[in-house]
């Protein structure tokens, strides 16, 4: 990498850098000055191992067709795009539609990209997959398509993650998964990656990583996102469908980056299509507990990539915070950091408090009981519509599509804290009683 | 591999050079920075240096330690949890040069590096009397930076290669290599283990074939029987975990006890 231009070190620009190109299909490995490998040497063979067999899936009609099946009759794709009219009322009047990822099997996007990476691993003559997780989504994902394609599972979680998540690790274990708590660190996310890498170094001949956002060295971001630009594609054609003209705006999460860049990716050559990443703003971003990773990130490298980072002033990553296990991650993808910085996708914190309050609007107007993730998407485009009609934007005629990615069943024991259910813990122990246990 | 850079000649190389005109292998001794604090490290390295240690590598504590295991985790969470800064490496290596003649390499995770800025780091770990950088989470293909800054300043750059690694990565590591290449024993993280794996030999071999003038093996070496083994085949043996835990364990007098076992010599007092 030129450390001037950020230029990869061979001079070359990936296609999608290159002004008046199309942003969609970046291949990486560089996406700007962001991407690349910065990872051990132990690990390459397998990377490129994995691009090779990742390419060469990507222009096999099998392969496509596979992938495409399982969406279709396994997870239950296309996933719907609901107007949410009641939740829109609350939100000025805009016409709020959510694209529903909860309704996949499983319960969130996450499945999307376990499938295509599952498949890929069995290509490759892998008999063992790992996988890490924050809120569990991604390991009862990896779970589900291990026991799918008969695959050994093992899933690293941060030990604090299987305390707020425990409903999930059950999850895990009844799919046959082995779950391993992390204690190293901070107990979260980011350690269960540096331990899952542990593990793929020392077993990587039998074994795939199957990491679960758009984050990693390449080929992961390109190819994550590969398998979720369904979620944008899908989406496109539904808002033409039933709105009859594309959105104002498109709102999603962002913890690694990988539900955000499959929506996003629908639309990024839409200029009029305004593309908002929220990142988890935990106690507030004048607090040091956040997650506001490209808010206030500095470039760096951690688990493979450079991208923004939360880092001190030694390089040394800093300690992510937020209610959402989800979005608990110091890192983010690096074509977000790269999208960011040509300002093509805005990027702002959403706090637990906002997020939280938009859990509960969509409860209450939706009958919907969104992931706290989700709902960082929620109170997202609650703020968006505001500013929309503080500028004299007329509300009926704006349009915000929200990427909804996943349901918030295993967020109930941490909304029923939040909310002071616990006293009722009778009613919250029948429904998810690992986590009300734990919530005491 | 280029032994000779622009400024002086490969302050590593030239170590396994007098090593090998012994008729021995070079021995690598690793210890954390800040562990169990700047003083301890400096005392404990000086120690290495007077029981048959030829060269010191120096780790930099670091929040994401992906190549390390257990022993060397605790250590460096250690160093860290007692406000380690990354700076305080240039005063260890001043400490250790001032009272000994060992070369001494700084071992680090990238960021660390990229943080402080590649250029100042190298002037900065230069002006201390450093020999150069082990880095295992950055290869050549990701270090234009550092190849050109290592070039300015004179300092040795050590990549990784693995038994996993093609040959034509293997080749394009040797080259970029200077001083010596650190030939990864296993496919894994730093532990200390019984038996060294096969695959040492292979790779060594292979790194010998790429054109490399020293290959020097780490992962797993803890044992006197060790050394002599792969001694036998490579131009260096480099020790981590076994050290890491005897200081943990015993302090100076341990690792000054264990360092002269490995090296085959009687303990200096
Ligand atoms: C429902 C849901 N949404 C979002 C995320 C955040 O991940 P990403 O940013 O990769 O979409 C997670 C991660 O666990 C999740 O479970």
């Amino acid at each position: 990498m030129n450390p001037t231009t950020g230029e990869p070190a061979d001079g070359s620009q990936s296609a999608a850098t290159t002004p008046g190109d199309s942003l969609r299909h970046a291949a990486g490995p560089y996406f700007g000055a962001y991407g690349g490998r910065w990872m051990p040497e132990s690990l390459i063979a397998a990377m490129d191992e994995l691009n090779e067999t990742f390419e060469a899936a990507k222009a096999d009609p099998e392969f496509v067709a596979q992938v495409k099946d399982l969406n279709k009759n396994y997870s239950g794709r296309p996933s719907l795009l609901t107007e949410a009219k009641r939740f829109s009322q609350a939100a000025g009047g805009v016409r709020v539609f959510l694209k529903r990822e909860d309704l996949n099997h499983t319960g969130s996007h996450k499945i999307n990209n376990v499938l295509g990476q599952a498949l890929l691993a069995k290509r490759m003559g892998k008999t063992r997959i790992i996988a890490e997780t924050g809120a569990g989504q991604h390991g009862v994902a990896s779970a589900t398509a291990a026991a799918l394609m008969g695959l050994e599972c093992v899933v690293y979680m941060g030990a604090e993650d299987t305390r707020r998540q425990s409903l999930n690790v059950a999850r895990m274990e009844l799919l046959g998964a082995t779950v391993i708590p992390v204690t190293a660190g901070s107990q979260t996310l980011k350690d269960a990656i540096n331990e899952a890498l542990r593990d793929w170094v020392a077993n990587v001949e039998t074994t795939h990583y199957l990491l679960g956002t758009a984050a990693g060295g390449h080929p992961f971001p390109a190819m994550v996102r590969y398998f979720h630009e369904v979620i944008g594609e899908e989406a496109r054609e539904q808002i033409i469908a039933q709105a009859g003209r594309l959105p104002d705006a498109v709102a999603a999460c962002i913890g690694g980056g990988s539900n955000a860049i499959g929506i996003f990716h629908g639309f990024l050559d839409d200029a009029d299509v305004e593309l908002y990443g929220f990142e988890a703003g935990g106690d507030g971003i004048d607090t040091p507990r956040h997650a506001a990773t490209i808010t206030l990130g500095k470039p760096g490298v951690l688990h493979g990539a450079k991208s923004y980072l939360m880092q001190d002033d030694d390089g040394q990553t800093i300690e992510s915070h937020s209610i959402s296990a989800g979005l608990d991650y110091p890192g983010v993808g690096p074509e977000h950091a790269y999208l960011s910085d040509i300002g093509r996708v805005k990027y702002e914190p959403i706090t637990d408090t906002e997020a939280m309050d938009a859990f509960s609007l969509l409860c209450r107007t939706e009958g919907i009981i969104p992931a706290i993730e989700s709902s960082h998407a929620l109170a997202g485009a609650l703020k968006i519509a505001a500013r929309k009609i503080e500028s004299g934007a007329k509300p009926e005629e704006t349009i915000i599509v929200v990427n909804l990615s996943g349901r918030g069943d295993k967020d109930v024991g941490t909304a029923a804290e939040w909310f002071n259910l616990i006293d009722s813990a009778a009613t919250v122990e029948a429904t998810t009683d690992t986590d009300a246990k734990d919530a005491k | 591999m280029n032994n000779v850079s622009v400024n002086n000649v490969s302050k590593s190389a030239a170590a396994i050079a007098a090593a090998r005109a012994q008729g021995r292998p070079a021995l690598i001794c690793y210890l954390p920075a800040g562990f169990p604090d700047v003083q301890g490290t400096i005392d404990a390295a000086v120690a290495m240096a007077e029981n048959g240690a030829d060269i010191i590598e120096v780790g930099i504590p670091y929040s994401d330690p992906v190549m390390d295991g257990a022993v060397i985790q605790a250590a460096t969470v250690q160093a860290l949890a007692q406000g380690f800064r990354v700076a305080q490496v240039f005063e260890i290596i001043k400490g250790i040069t001032d009272r000994c003649s060992a070369t001494v390499m700084v071992m680090t995770y990238w960021n660390p590096v990229l943080s402080m800025g590649v250029d100042e780091f190298s002037r900065r770990l230069a002006e201390a009397g450093g020999a150069g950088l082990i880095t295992p989470d950055l290869i050549p293909d990701e270090a234009a930076e550092w190849m050109e800054a290592s070039d300015k300043y004179g300092l040795d750059r050590v990549f990784l290669v693995a038994p996993s690694s093609t040959e034509a990565r293997m080749k394009a590591t040797v080259e970029a290599s200077r001083g010596f290449v650190y030939c990864v024993s296993i496919m894994g993280v730093t532990g200390a283990r019984t038996e060294v794996s096969d695959a040492a030999a292979s790779v060594v071999a292979a790194a010998h074939a790429a054109g490399a003038e020293n290959a020097c093996v780490g992962l797993g070496v803890s044992a006197r029987k060790h050394v002599e083994e792969i001694g036998a085949y490579a131009d260096g043996v480099i020790v981590g975990t076994a050290l890491v835990a005897a200081l943990h364990d015993g302090g100076v007098p341990a690792v000054a006890k264990l360092t002269a076992e490995l090296s085959g010599r009687h303990i200096a007092v």
